[in-house]
Formats: structure tokens, C-alpha cells, sequence
């Protein structure tokens, strides 16, 4: 029996159009809108001004706070202007849109190909190697990577857990990264194993991708303490929470992080970002995204850089078809719908998904029949369809007491649900009160 | 280029709908269809069509004429209530009786709730036991199987199995004397003995147990936990006195425990939500069945038990909850 987690969970259709594609480089963009907001926490604070010549690699805004990250110029070229533009959240946010000319690298990034397998720097230095890098967890969270590895007093570290699930069907970028920068990933978590300090990584892998899991495990007989895992396909597998559980059988406590119980989980792209940034002196300004979708012509995994429009990886991978219904930023299951394709790729990007008109719309709510399916696949163990009531009728002690902020907004139970009911946006909604009442509580 | 729809993940759906679900418990009712026709012929016919049509012809009348909301006939859920309550009857009951039957349980079970998703209780099930109360005659006048095939009102009537243990116990007769005077286990499990239209069959009811648990329309916890509670509750007074308690394969093979625990006690609406609470809420009816038979005045309890425990399901629901990720603590070894 292949190890998965302990409750709940989906299978939705794989869809993956796009594997085995191999990574092509798009070309560098005309120009770049780097949103000064693509994490989780505070936003970063430019360090350019319109008018200013800068390269590739360069720092053009800096981390505000201890969970924030720095971003670096992806162009080489001159700053346009620093300006509102239309992000893939829908809103209005700075970015720092920057004019290109030609391609020049900051002389410090090591462009070659040579896989440095000696690690030099000391866990400190590599902890701050990866916070000057800019490195945010890739698999979509974006949350501070230097943050995961700082591993905070008190608490021990007992095992590195690598995320190759890629559970959200369509998305192929982890994947093709797995199989051509395999050996740069196992020096990547050798980075992350020392600056955690622990002799044992663990590499989640589904077995919907056996190539990976075989070219991986033949890699890490070279890398000691690196074992691969393979993981019976189920989504949402690549949730911390759940990977954790899936691979060592341990759960996270109600509202604690993984280092409670002894883990820190990194993505597989997230690892080869910081074999760049110790290795190679490269800070994150690029990133391979997944371009899919059932009608693309041409689906593809781009190596992008930072703040390139979408509308330039979809027309090369085709063109928009006809059909598109809907465009999503990240997979079907927890990606996000996007009102413009001229909206710029971020860090946080791991995938373009185009729908055909006739996918794009929800089916018809109907009365709930109380079938009980949205609670068995709810891997966090709540009720959905009562999280859904007290969030409809604003009963909000209710909601907490039936713990709402555990929902890690998988949308197994919305994508399940027979009648159609749609039970995560309302869940949605109780959580952001909920939470609200709770920070004005400890305030 | 066309405008592109904005909404909240996920983008996609399983797929599944009210309807298929439906649809799926009246597939896995087939069988057992088919045994009632074979076994009770035309009386069996004109209960199950009556019923269906009449549950059907209810909600849309309610819908349309009282209620003016939109029709929901197309789901598959009257119908499939009218085949419950059908399988719940004698293959000779009057057509006149069958169609109040239909009316409690859409007209009261079910819509005087909101419809469906809202009832408390089972509608089916409603609507026996008010036809059970009100005409206990006409509703425990049992056709014999096969001889009764070509027969309707006009059908040769016997007792159950249940009713002939019942009143041999109270006669002071033994349960050995008692088991040669029904049919043997083997001809119980296919259904060859008297009984309401669609209970009588117990393979063909477990037939469509495994197909229902194969397309995932329920989880085995109902159906195990009642199986299981009567098994064990009627083994152990068998234990303490194999003559005056029938044992186990009696009670589970007889009268409407399968039909019941697979098809009654399973009904979404009325049902539990956890795991854990569709568990305790199988054992309460299977407990509920056993002391009914066994020390109660009627010969059969399965109906009033579940009916019973339908309105425990709230208090289920409040106080037992699914199991929840992180509450075993396993945390690091210091």
C-alpha cells in the first residue's frame, strides 16, 4: 500500500496536457511589471526610482520586516515608472514596471551550467543567503522561505520534507523540474539540510509520475540522507499539513506550524531556487510555469522571468483559444481566476490554466441532500456543509468553535458536493471574519 | 474575445449531482424489484407503479399548486420514495390505501418540511407506519410467495415469519419447534417467504448494498452498525436461552431488517453526518429493532426504530463530530 494522508481527500481528473514537455526559456520580455506584493506578508519597499539603469539580478526592492521577501530586477533595461497596475488578485498594486535592453546579468551571478556540489556556506549564511535572494515558497503560498528555515528557539528540527506532489491536476512545472534539474534539486536540499541541521530529507513524490520518482531515487543514492517517498495520487496531498502526515504520519495540532511536529516542508522548485541562490549567487527573478489548458495548442512549461504578462506565455504555447472561458493563475483546484491576461507572472506562479467556456461555469445550486460527501473528503476532518450555515447565517462563535480557521481552502468539499453547493466561498467568508474577531480579541 | 468569468476556486467539479445519486439507490433497488415481481407477480406490480406514480404526481401537485416553488420531480427523490414505500407494503394493498400512504409521506414526510434535504424524518417510512397505525389489518395481511404471482386483492394471505415466532413464544412454544414451521434460512435469504413487497429478498437486497458501496452513494457504517447490533444484541439472547430467543440469522434474514438497514436507514436527509454518528445511530436502531420483536407487542420493529432515531439525528450531529486532523498530538520526539 503506497502512503497517503489520514482523512479525507479527491481525485479529479489529472489532465496533465503538459507533461514531458521540456522547459523552454522564453524570450525576455519587452518589458516587466514586477508587483512589489507577490508574498505572503509585508510588501517590499522599492529601492529604484524611475529613470534608473539596472541589470539583471538586481535588487530593486527590499524586504520590509522579518516575513517579507526582496525582489530583484528580471530585465536588464531602465525603470519606466513605479505605478498601480491591475495584479493577479483583480486589485489595483504598485509594481516597479521596468523597459528592457538587451540582457545583461549582474556580474556576480554564476550563469554557468556546472553543478557545484560543495557546500561552503554556513547554515547562517545560508539562511541569509536565501532571504537576500528573494526565495518565497514557489508551490504557490509564496510564504518566505528564509522564514521556514529559521527554526525558532525551543524547537527542534528532525526531518526535511521535499514537496513533489504537485497534487493539482494540469500542473507539470514541479515535475519537468524534478526530471531536468534533478541533481540541483539533491543539492539544493543538501543546502536546506544543513542550514536545518538535520541528516534526513524526505522527497514526496506521486506516483502519477513514475519517470520522476525513478530518476529521482536513482539520484539520491549519490546524496546521503535523501530518500525518496512515493505517494498514492490524492489531492490535496501537496498541503503541508497533509505531506507531512503522508510521510512521517505525523499531524500538525489545530492553528501550529509544521516545526511542531519536528518538519519543514520546502517545494522541490523552492529548493532549486536556493541551490541557485548559495550556489550560483542567483537570486529568484525566474521561474518555470505550466502553460494548459484543453484547448492550448501547444501546452507547454516555460522558464519565465518575473513579471512577464501572461499574455506572452499563452501565445507561445498557441495562442488563447477560441473557447477560453476562463483564465486561472495556478490549477483548477485552488488557482485563481484571472479578469485580464495582461496581468504579470509572479514568484507565485506555477501555472496558466485556460477553460473552455463550457467548464467555466459553476452548475446549479441546489438544496443541500445532507449526503455526508463533503465531510468524508475534508482532509482537515470539519463540516463543511455546517461551516457553510453558521457563515450564511453569521453565526461566528459557532463558526470558530467548529474550528473554520483549520480550513486550508482545498475546495475538495465544493468540488465534491453533489448539489453544487458552494461551500468553500462561504467558508471563505467565515474565515476572514472569524479571523477578524480573533486578532481584535488578542489586540 | 470573449469575457472571462471571475470565480472562486476550485474551477472544477466531480461531477456528481443530486440526480445520479438518486438514480444509483433506485438502480440498486432493481434487484430486489425484480425478486418482489418474481415472488408477489401483479400484486407487486400494481403497488410499486401505483406508489411511484402517486409520490411523484404529490410533490408536483404540492410544488405546483401550494408551495409555487420550481418542480423538483426530475430528481429521482419522489420516485424513489414511492419505491420505498411500495417495497415497505403488502403486494395486496387496496389502491385507495397506497395513495393516502403516498400522501403522508411526500404531503407530510416530506414537503410539509421544505422538501427535500429538509425532512426529518424518512418520508417512506412516514408513510407506512401512518398506514400501518391507520389500516393495520389491510397493512398485515401478508400474500404467499410465488402461489400469489397472477394475484392482486384476490391474493392467498399467510404470516410472517416474524408474527408465526411471535405468537408460537407467546403460545408457550419453543423457538426449534417454532423454525419448523417457517422457511429454512436458505429459502429466507432468496426471499421465498411472506413479507412486505421488496424486504423479503436478502441477497438481492445486499446486491444492492455492494453496488451503492461500489459507486460510493453510501458508506458502510448504517448498514454494518444495524446488521452488526441486531447480530450481536439477538446472539447474545440466543446465548442465554436458545428456546425462547431465535437466533441471530433469524432476526437478520426476516422481516425488514435488510431492507431497512440498507435502504431505509441510509436515507441522506435523515441520517447522520460523521462517520462516528452514523455508527452510534445504526447500533441505536438495531437495539431499538431487537427490543421491539423480542419483548415488545409488535411482531416488527425496524420502521419504528429507525423513525425513532431519525429524530436523535440533530442531537447526533451536535455532539459528534468527524474525527478532525491534529487532534491524536503526535508531536517531535524531544
Amino acid at each position: 500500500m503506497l502512503k497517503t494522508f489520514s482523512l479525507g481527500g479527491v481525485h479529479p481528473a489529472e489532465n496533465k496536457f503538459s507533461a514531458g514537455q521540456k522547459i523552454e526559456v522564453l524570450p525576455v520580455p519587452e518589458q516587466v511589471s514586477v508587483p512589489i506584493a507577490q508574498h505572503i506578508g509585508a510588501p517590499s519597499e522599492p529601492v529604484v526610482a524611475k529613470g534608473d539603469e539596472v541589470k539583471v539580478g538586481q535588487l530593486i526592492a527590499k524586504s520590509t520586516g522579518f516575513v517579507s521577501a526582496n525582489i530583484h530586477s528580471p530585465v536588464s533595461g531602465k525603470v519606466f515608472k513605479i505605478d498601480d497596475i491591475i495584479d493577479a488578485s483583480g486589485y489595483k498594486r504598485k509594481a516597479i514596471i521596468i523597459k528592457t535592453e538587451g540582457d545583461e546579468w549582474d556580474e556576480s551571478i554564476d550563469r554557468s551550467e556546472d553543478l557545484i556540489t560543495e557546500i561552503t556556506a554556513t547554515p547562517e549564511e545560508i539562511i541569509t543567503k536565501v532571504g537576500e535572494a528573494g526565495i518565497v515558497g514557489l508551490g504557490g503560498a509564496t510564504f518566505p522561505a528564509h522564514v521556514k528555515l529559521s527554526v525558532p528557539p525551543g524547537k527542534t528540527c528532525e526531518v526535511l520534507i521535499l514537496n513533489g506532489v504537485e497534487c493539482e491536476p494540469y500542473l507539470t512545472a514541479d515535475h519537468q523540474l524534478m526530471m531536468e534539474k534533478g541533481d540541483e534539486i539533491m543539492v539544493g536540499t543538501q543546502i536546506l539540510m544543513k542550514a536545518l541541521k538535520v541528516d534526513k530529507a524526505i522527497i514526496g513524490i506521486e506516483n502519477n509520475k513514475p519517470d520522476a520518482i525513478k530518476h529521482m531515487s536513482e539520484l539520491a543514492g549519490k546524496y546521503p540522507g535523501i530518500t525518496i517517498q512515493p505517494l498514492k495520487v490524492q489531492y490535496p496531498q501537496g498541503g503541508e499539513k497533509q505531506l507531512i502526515d503522508a510521510c512521517i504520519g505525523r499531524q500538525i495540532p489545530s492553528g501550529k506550524l509544521p516545526i511542531e511536529v519536528g518538519a519543514v516542508v520546502q517545494n522541490v522548485g523552492t529548493t532549486l531556487a536556493v541551490y541557485e541562490a548559495v550556489q550560483k549567487n542567483k537570486p529568484l527573478f525566474e521561474r518555470v510555469v505550466t502553460v494548459t489548458g484543453k484547448s492550448v495548442s501547444k501546452p507547454s512549461n516555460f522558464l519565465a522571468r518575473v513579471g512577464t504578462p501572461l499574455n506572452q506565455l499563452i501565445d507561445a504555447a498557441g495562442g488563447l483559444p477560441e473557447d477560453t472561458g476562463k483564465v486561472i493563475g495556478g490549477g483548477p483546484m485552488m488557482g485563481k481566476a484571472l479578469s485580464s491576461t495582461e496581468v504579470p507572472i509572479t514568484k507565485g506562479s506555477s501555472g496558466i490554466l485556460i477553460m473552455p467556456d463550457e467548464m467555466a461555469k459553476r452548475g446549479k445550486t441546489e438544496a443541500c441532500i445532507r449526503c455526508s460527501k463533503c465531510v468524508s473528503v475534508c482532509p482537515m476532518g470539519l463540516s463543511p456543509y455546517l461551516l457553510m450555515t453558521v457563515s450564511d447565517k453569521a453565526i461566528w462563535d459557532r463558526a470558530e468553535e467548529e474550528k473554520i480557521m483549520d480550513c486550508i481552502e482545498c475546495g475538495s468539499c465544493s468540488f465534491t458536493c453533489p448539489a453544487n453547493r458552494p461551500l468553500l466561498d462561504y467558508i471563505r467568508l467565515g474565515k476572514g471574519k472569524v479571523g477578524q474577531i480573533m486578532r481584535s480579541r488578542t489586540k | 474575445m470573449n469575457r472571462l468569468t471571475v470565480s472562486p476556486s476550485p474551477h472544477v467539479h466531480s461531477g456528481d449531482s443530486v440526480k445520479k445519486n438518486m438514480y444509483g439507490v433506485i438502480i440498486a433497488l432493481v434487484p430486489a424489484l425484480a425478486a418482489s415481481l418474481y415472488y408477489f407477480g401483479l400484486g407487486a406490480a400494481i403497488v410499486t407503479i401505483t406508489a411511484v406514480v402517486s409520490c411523484v404526481f404529490f410533490e408536483w401537485a404540492i410544488q405546483k399548486y401550494l408551495l409555487k416553488n420550481d418542480s423538483t420531480i426530475m430528481d429521482g427523490s419522489a420516485a424513489l420514495t414511492g419505491l420505498l414505500l411500495a417495497f415497505n407494503m403488502p403486494s395486496n394493498l387496496p389502491i385507495w390505501i397506497i395513495i393516502i400512504g403516498s400522501l403522508v409521506a411526500i404531503g407530510i414526510g416530506k414537503m410539509s418540511f421544505g422538501g427535500l434535504g429538509n425532512n426529518p424524518f424518512n418520508p417512506a417510512l412516514v408513510g407506512r407506519v401512518f398506514l400501518l397505525i391507520s389500516f393495520p389489518v389491510q397493512m398485515t395481511l401478508w400474500p404467499k410467495p410465488i402461489v400469489s404471482q397472477a394475484h392482486y386483492l384476490d391474493a392467498e394471505t399467510g404470516a410472517t415469519p416474524l408474527s408465526v415466532m411471535k405468537e408460537g413464544l407467546a403460545n408457550g412454544e419453543t423457538v426449534s419447534t417454532m423454525m419448523s414451521k417457517i422457511p429454512s434460512y436458505t429459502e429466507l435469504f432468496f426471499g421465498n417467504s411472506g413479507g412486505s413487497a421488496g424486504e423479503i429478498a436478502a441477497a438481492a437486497l445486499l446486491i444492492g448494498l455492494i453496488f451503492m458501496l461500489i459507486r460510493k452513494i453510501i458508506t458502510w457504517h448504517i448498514p454494518v452498525a444495524v446488521i452488526g447490533s441486531i447480530a450481536v444484541f439477538t446472539g447474545i439472547l440466543h446465548l442465554v436461552n436458545p428456546e425462547v430467543y431465535a437466533g441471530p440469522l433469524f432476526h437478520l434474514l426476516t422481516g425488514g431488517v435488510m431492507l431497512g438497514a440498507i435502504f431505509m436507514a441510509t436515507d441522506y436527509v435523515s441520517s447522520p453526518m460523521a462517520n462516528k454518528g452514523m455508527i452510534i445511530y445504526g447500533i441505536g436502531i438495531g437495539v431499538i429493532t431487537v427490543v421491539i420483536r423480542v419483548f415488545g407487542a409488535y411482531p416488527e420493529g425496524v420502521s419504528f426504530a429507525i423513525l425513532i432515531m431519525n429524530g436523535f439525528v440533530p442531537l447526533i450531529d451536535k455532539y459528534v463530530k468527524p474525527k478532525r486532523f491534529g487532534e491524536v498530538v503526535k508531536t517531535a520526539k524531544a
